[in-house]
């Protein structure tokens, strides 16, 4: 991991010497066999040269002018101290202390698959790849569906997209990043989550509220980053293949090469398929869209670790096709005709990225790190008769500087931002290109009394062609009243310019009239979107008779100071307009962790949500935004089983007025449940098989006129719940 | 550019000197009390405690100090150090989880150990 190659560096020899570094085995006896031990501590006596082992058991490390006594050590073996006279390859085996002997008493604790912390300043929680295996399938946007302060809502009744939000606000105000570079943006917000494959997650961090202002300032209500797997810590050969009984396949394969100790390569290779066509409701339209993707990733990473040096260099291809509407529709007879509705969404996107870190060696508190990011994204599609195709082009550069002030107490980073976006788009029969262009400069200092009190405040100053000059403010404040008892409280501003066609692309699979302020204008006369965030948060430990447990109250409030409103009111038009009035999002999670025993789990929360804004037909509610959603999860983990079941519950939302319901609609409350089994023969393979809304739940008639596509009511926009109903199926995963 | 160890003649103390020693301790509690009465220490940058291997590895101004003065200080915080003892009253006021096996002894029953 990342963090592993961090302290490596941070115990690297400062001497820079002809003599190669030490590199060896470390292996412990379980029965008959020898097993590699990963997380050994190794390090030259009386010195601050060390390494730890990696997952196979090996090291390296270089060698030490003063001493050639080198410390093996491990929580529950004897520590060893071997004489090292030759550069041979050390094969190391650890004894196991002596059972006999009272010294050590090993307490191991799997580490929670969801980690809120305790500790951190920002309220960020951390989930590992464990968790992302309990989602059913496949991509990111599925990677949610366990998680309980992300609600995963059904973006139309055609494309089967999930979309993403968090305490009330949906996507475009969230800033959803790879390994900090902003990636689902401008023409990939709907989909964009759908092309990154769950198997390539190592973790993500999820923050609530207004972030740091190191990533820029679009993060207006939180911030989800993903780390992919690092080349140095991939699976050396990894196979997954997914199969659901309503058509859906998907594959993974996953190699890595190490070209040297330094240098290291992976490849990820992702294919997946919907061959199906599915039409439980008998509308003739299709539940699940046909689509075809394939999806590559080649990782480079090179670490010197005498030197400091750390990079990355990343390469992304993907193709995805996906075709929606009309069981009957072929687009080769019926493309650009009346005889059968149907559409096409064909995407192409290239994604490069550079990566260069520096920390001295001697000086571990002090960084310097590089970024630079390219994205093209293509996408030509056609719904019915209306034709919408983007491509946007991206550049995005960064340099951070990390260090500290008088010691580790007085932390700061500072650095600049660059991003450049090109957007070309082709809305029904009009172009519209432009250029959004800024730079910017943080400067952000965090300080760790290292009792109770700790809390950043950064600043950014940023000037963007459209946005104008501007200062963006965030701060947040961590009180540890106890060792299990911990507060929170963070503020910040956030602005975007907003994408009214790729953010609202759903609204091209309908007959919706679209009006806006300025048609001439290159913005359309919207202005810049701005918002302020205030959150709180307690997170408080305790025993429930005997069993860890924690409760967790957060409260945040998101008020827009300009917003482009949305409205789906008028059935048959969506209006933008600018907002004139108030706007907000407020929203209370209240959440139950407790560990029922070693291996069970338990998760439960309550959302309350009120989300307001003024439309021009007076204050409402936002419609398909519930008020009360209820989430609860079990979870067992043992070395040969897994099993999982997730319990959502949504309550009633306000469906604005379409054709079939002139006075709008009050939805009915529902939930779904979302069950897993694996089962792990050896530690090298795992079958699993679950059902995603195995209760079959499923929203009727969401597609209003659907017997007359082509006439002005037509609405596939309108939707609250699955359409695709229950999906049961297998998969395995073989690591070699 | 070299830089000295511990014990080396030095032609002239680094700003950002660079040692370790150990110190006696058993959890992240321990690493919290370790670590801050460390960097407590003015002119010490950087304290990191490692649990397995109790190895507390600085980063300190050696103009400013000596590392015996670092020393001292996580010993009255409670914690055996390489050349340094803790106050029996003070070690005896940790948290249960804290009371670690103190340098010379041996673990006594129902004491707890690293964790």
């Amino acid at each position: 991991m990342y963090l592993k190659s961090l302290v490596f560096l941070c115990m690297a020899s400062w001497m820079v010497s002809a003599q190669q570094s030490f590199s060896g085995i470390v292996r412990y006896q379980e029965g008959q066999v020898l097993r590699p031990l990963e997380g050994v501590n190794i390090y030259w006596s009386g010195t601050t040269i060390g390494t730890t082992t990696n997952e196979e058991g090996h090291f390296s490390i270089p060698p030490s002018e003063d001493t050639n006594q080198l410390v093996f050590s491990y929580i529950g073996f004897e520590t060893d101290t071997l004489i090292i006279q030759s550069d041979e390859v050390i094969h190391q085996l650890m004894r196991p202390k002596n059972e006999d002997d009272l010294d050590e008493v090993v307490v191991s604790k799997r580490r929670k698959s969801v980690q809120k912390s305790y500790f951190e300043t920002q309220n960020i929680v951390t989930v590992s790849s464990d968790e992302l295996l309990k989602a059913a399938c496949c991509n990111l946007a599925e990677s949610f569906e366990t998680n309980p302060s992300i609600d995963v809502n059904f973006n139309d009744a055609l494309t089967g997209v999930k979309q993403v939000q968090m305490i009330g606000l949906a996507s475009p105000y969230l800033m959803i990043s790879e390994e900090n570079i902003p990636m689902v943006r401008g023409a990939s917000q709907v989909y964009g989550l759908s092309f990154t494959p769950g198997t390539w997650v190592e973790s993500m961090q999820i923050t609530k509220g207004a972030g740091s202002v190191v990533n820029g300032f679009e993060s207006m209500t939180g911030q989800i980053n993903t780390e992919l797997k690092k080349p140095l810590t991939s699976e050396k050969l990894f196979l997954n293949l997914f199969r659901s009984l309503n058509g859906r396949s998907e594959l993974n394969l996953h190699t890595k090469t190490d070209l040297s100790p330094k240098l290291s390569t992976n490849l990820f290779v992702h294919l997946n398929q919907r061959s199906q066509k599915n039409d439980r409701n008998n509308d003739d339209f299709l539940d699940t869209p046909l689509s075809d993707q394939w999806n590559v990733l080649n990782r480079w990473q090179y670490i010197d670790a005498q030197k400091g040096f750390v990079s990355f260099l990343n390469l992304r291809l993907m193709g995805d096709q996906k075709q929606l509407g009309s069981v009957d529709f072929d687009p080769d007879l019926h493309k650009n005709t009346t005889d059968f509705w149907g559409s096409e969404i064909i995407t192409n996107r290239l994604d490069a990225s550079f990566k260069l870190g520096y920390v001295n060696p001697m000086i571990p508190y002090e960084s310097i790190g590089f970024q630079l990011a390219h994205s093209r994204h293509d996408q030509d599609s056609y719904f019915g008769l209306r034709t919408y195709d983007i491509n946007h082009q991206s550049w995005y550069g960064s340099l951070l500087f990390n260090s500290i002030i008088n010691n580790t107490k007085h932390k700061f980073k500072t650095g600049l931002n660059l991003a450049y976006d090109a957007y070309d788009e082709q809305v029904l029969t009009d172009s519209y290109n432009r250029i959004d262009r800024s730079v910017g400069g943080y400067f952000e200092y965090t300080y760790d009394s290292l009792e109770k009190l700790s809390g950043s405040l950064g600043v950014r100053y940023d000037h963007h062609n459209q946005l104008g000059g501007f200062v963006t403010p965030r701060m947040h404040l961590r009180y540890k009243f106890s060792d299990l008892t911990t507060l929170r409280f963070s503020v910040g501003s956030g602005r975007k310019t907003a994408n009214v066609f790729s953010e609202n692309q759903k609204l091209f699979a309908s007959s919706r009239t679209i009006e806006l302020p300025n048609v001439s204008d290159s913005r359309f006369g919207l202005l810049p979107e701005r918002s302020w965030n205030y959150g709180f948060s307690v997170v408080k430990g305790f025993d429930l008779w005997k069993m860890p447990s924690s409760l967790t109250l957060d409260l945040f409030r998101t008020e827009f100071v300009n917003q482009v409103v949305v409205d789906w009111e008028t059935p048959n038009a969506i209006r933008f307009y600018n907002l004139e009035g108030d706007s907000f999002a407020n929203s209370l999670q209240l959440g139950f962790d407790s560990e029922l025993a070693s291996d069970l789990n338990l998760r439960l929360a309550y959302k309350y949500y009120d989300v307001q804004l003024d439309y021009e037909s007076g204050r409402k509610q936002k419609p398909l935004q519930p008020e009360h959603r209820f989430f609860a999860n079990l979870g067992y983990v043992s070395s040969k089983w897994r099993l999982d079941g997730t319990y959502q519950y949504t309550g009633s939302m306000r469906v604005p007025a379409t054709g079939d319901h002139p006075n709008g609609q009050q939805t009915q409350s529902f939930g779904l449940i979302n069950a897993q089994i694996t089962y792990i023969p050896t530690p090298k393979l795992e079958f699993y098989v679950g059902a995603e809304n195995a209760a079959d739940f499923r929203q009727v008639d969401p597609i209003v006129s659907v017997d007359d596509p082509f006439g002005t009511s037509f609405d596939t926009t309108q939707v609250y719940a699955p359409v695709e109903g229950s999906m049961t199926y297998v998969g395995m995963r073989y690591n070699f | 550019m070299t830089l000295p160890f511990l014990g080396m003649a030095q032609d002239q103390p680094s700003k950002s000197q660079s040692d370790a020693f150990e110190v006696y301790g058993n959890c992240n509690m321990c690493k919290s009390r370790i670590e801050k009465a460390a960097l407590n220490v003015n002119g010490v940058k950087y304290a990191s405690w490692d649990i397995p291997s109790g190895n507390l590895k600085l980063i300190y101004n050696a103009r400013k100090i000596h590392i015996d003065s670092v020393q001292a200080a996580v010993a009255v915080s409670g914690h055996d150090t390489r050349d340094f003892k803790a106050d029996s009253l003070v070690y005896n006021e940790l948290p249960f989880c804290c009371q670690y096996v103190r340098k010379g002894e041996k673990a006594k029953d129902g004491q707890m150990t690293k964790h």
